[in-house]
């Protein structure tokens, strides 16, 4: 039988992280399931894995790289005593307690962790496109990650698709790099922040299609270019990229729970009463139960209120 | 970094990977790649448990452009396995310790 957890954390972006911070400095010896590396913002770290600049982080008055906050997150969690497992819950049960958790494929009767209480802070992922030659084509000229591939496309004609922030942020981005960028969106206007429009508008190298669904990404061997149609006119048209980048949006991590844990429409876990859920002592911070907000400080927030609320909750149930 | 593991660059490549006894994993990487640095221990851990049977080595993608274009990496991390000097499997993108091993397993 696997040991006994005070508390168990799914997922290490910043709610997770933040949660293990609170959690250790509570003197409750969290575990973190960090999850595996990919090259999809569903990893270690989470989406700010994939970013650059952060600018809006209070207390980082120049900005931090993602990758580089994330990192002391982690150390800091580190050193009041957290621990860290590189794997992903693959299946959990949460019918009783102790909650069991199983890291692996063989979901052999032997959980590899159980815990007392749960908290769960596994994020959103980036969505595809799904559409034809997108799975051919990852990592031959399309990309889910500008900051790992912009080196690539030097004075070339790429693409983004999507109008949130997060195309507006990898289109500027990549313009250090391609000659022109191309942010096909499939509305009229962006969903972005006002700021990170500003800055678009402003960008000689950004180009605009409005109104444009992507059909198809072309390539041979390597992506050559896009096939599209235009909402408004029904129109088709080809257009030459060496490069797409994919930032449509995202989807939460929330399927292991499938059927133990509320969510909404979307798949987004639902809360009660602060971070809390249908089930009695399993808690959940960060994106995969916000919709709404979605930075980094709102995830960090919610994840010290999760690691309150499983403390207040461990010490009412005698074992805090 | 382990001392297994070694630093290969444009004028070092050839001639390393064609005269090595066992397959060379190639890892292409860069400094502000963040999914690179998360497989970085992965790849160290490998090299320790698989010494004898493949060796792991990295190439800096910024600072070997000619490498880098010769086998189209337009993605990192890229790992290419090489046998003989030839590449024989590609894997693009970071990957966990148990799924990297297994698609590593002829080789093995």
């Amino acid at each position: 039988m696997p040991d006994i957890h005070d508390v168990v954390i799914l997922g290490s972006g910043p709610a997770g992280l933040t949660a293990a911070i609170y959690t250790a400095r509570a003197n409750l010896k969290p575990v973190v399931v960090e999850g595996e590396p990919s090259s999809t913002s569903d990893q270690p770290g989470g989406q700010l894995m994939l970013t650059t600049d952060v600018e809006n982080y209070p207390g980082f008055v120049d900005g931090i790289m993602g990758p580089e906050l994330m990192e002391r997150f982690r150390d800091q969690a580190a050193r009041f005593g957290a621990t860290f497992v590189t794997r992903k819950a693959t299946q959990v049960d949460l019918s009783s307690r102790p909650f069991r958790i199983w890291t692996d494929a063989a979901h052999d009767a032997d959980a590899d962790l159980e815990a007392r209480a749960l908290i769960v802070s596994t994020g959103a992922r980036s969505l595809m496109l799904n559409v034809p030659g997108e799975s051919r084509l990852l990592g031959h000229g399309l990309s889910t990650c500008a900051t790992c591939d912009g080196f690539f496309f030097r004075e070339q004609d790429i693409a983004v698709v999507g109008g949130g922030d997060s195309a507006i942020e990898e289109a500027i981005f990549l313009t250090r790099f391609a000659r022109t960028v191309t942010l096909i969106h499939r509305r009229k206007e962006l969903r972005a922040s006002k700021i990170m429009q500003d800055r678009a508008f402003a960008n000689e190298k950004i180009v605009f299609r409005w109104d444009t669904v992507v059909n198809e990404v072309v390539g041979d061997t390597k992506v050559s270019g896009l096939s599209v149609t235009n909402t408004i006119t029904g129109e088709e048209d080809k257009l030459a990229f060496s490069g797409v980048f994919v930032a449509i949006g995202h989807v939460p991590n929330s399927g292991v729970f499938d059927g133990q844990l509320d969510v909404d429409e979307a798949g987004y876990i639902r809360t009660t009463e602060g971070s809390r859920t249908n089930v009695e002592g399993v808690f959940v911070c960060g994106d995969v139960q916000d919709h709404i907000y979605r930075q980094a400080i709102t995830a960090a927030g919610s994840g010290c209120m999760a690691a309150i609320d499983a403390e207040r909750w461990l010490e009412a149930a005698g074992h805090g | 970094m382990s001392e297994g593991i070694a630093t290969l660059s444009d004028a070092t490549f050839d001639e390393h990977v064609k005269s090595a006894d066992t397959p060379v994993l190639v890892d292409f990487w860069a400094e502000w790649c963040g999914p690179c640095k998360m497989i970085a221990p992965i790849l160290e851990e490998i090299s320790g448990e698989q010494q004898g049977k493949i060796e792991i080595a990295k190439l800096n993608i910024d600072e070997n452009l000619d490498i880098t274009r010769r086998y189209e990496v337009m993605s990192i991390p890229t790992m290419i396995l090489f046998k003989d000097g030839e590449p024989q499997l590609r894997v693009v993108g970071a990957r966990g310790k148990a799924q990297l091993l297994q698609e590593l397993q002829e080789y093995l």
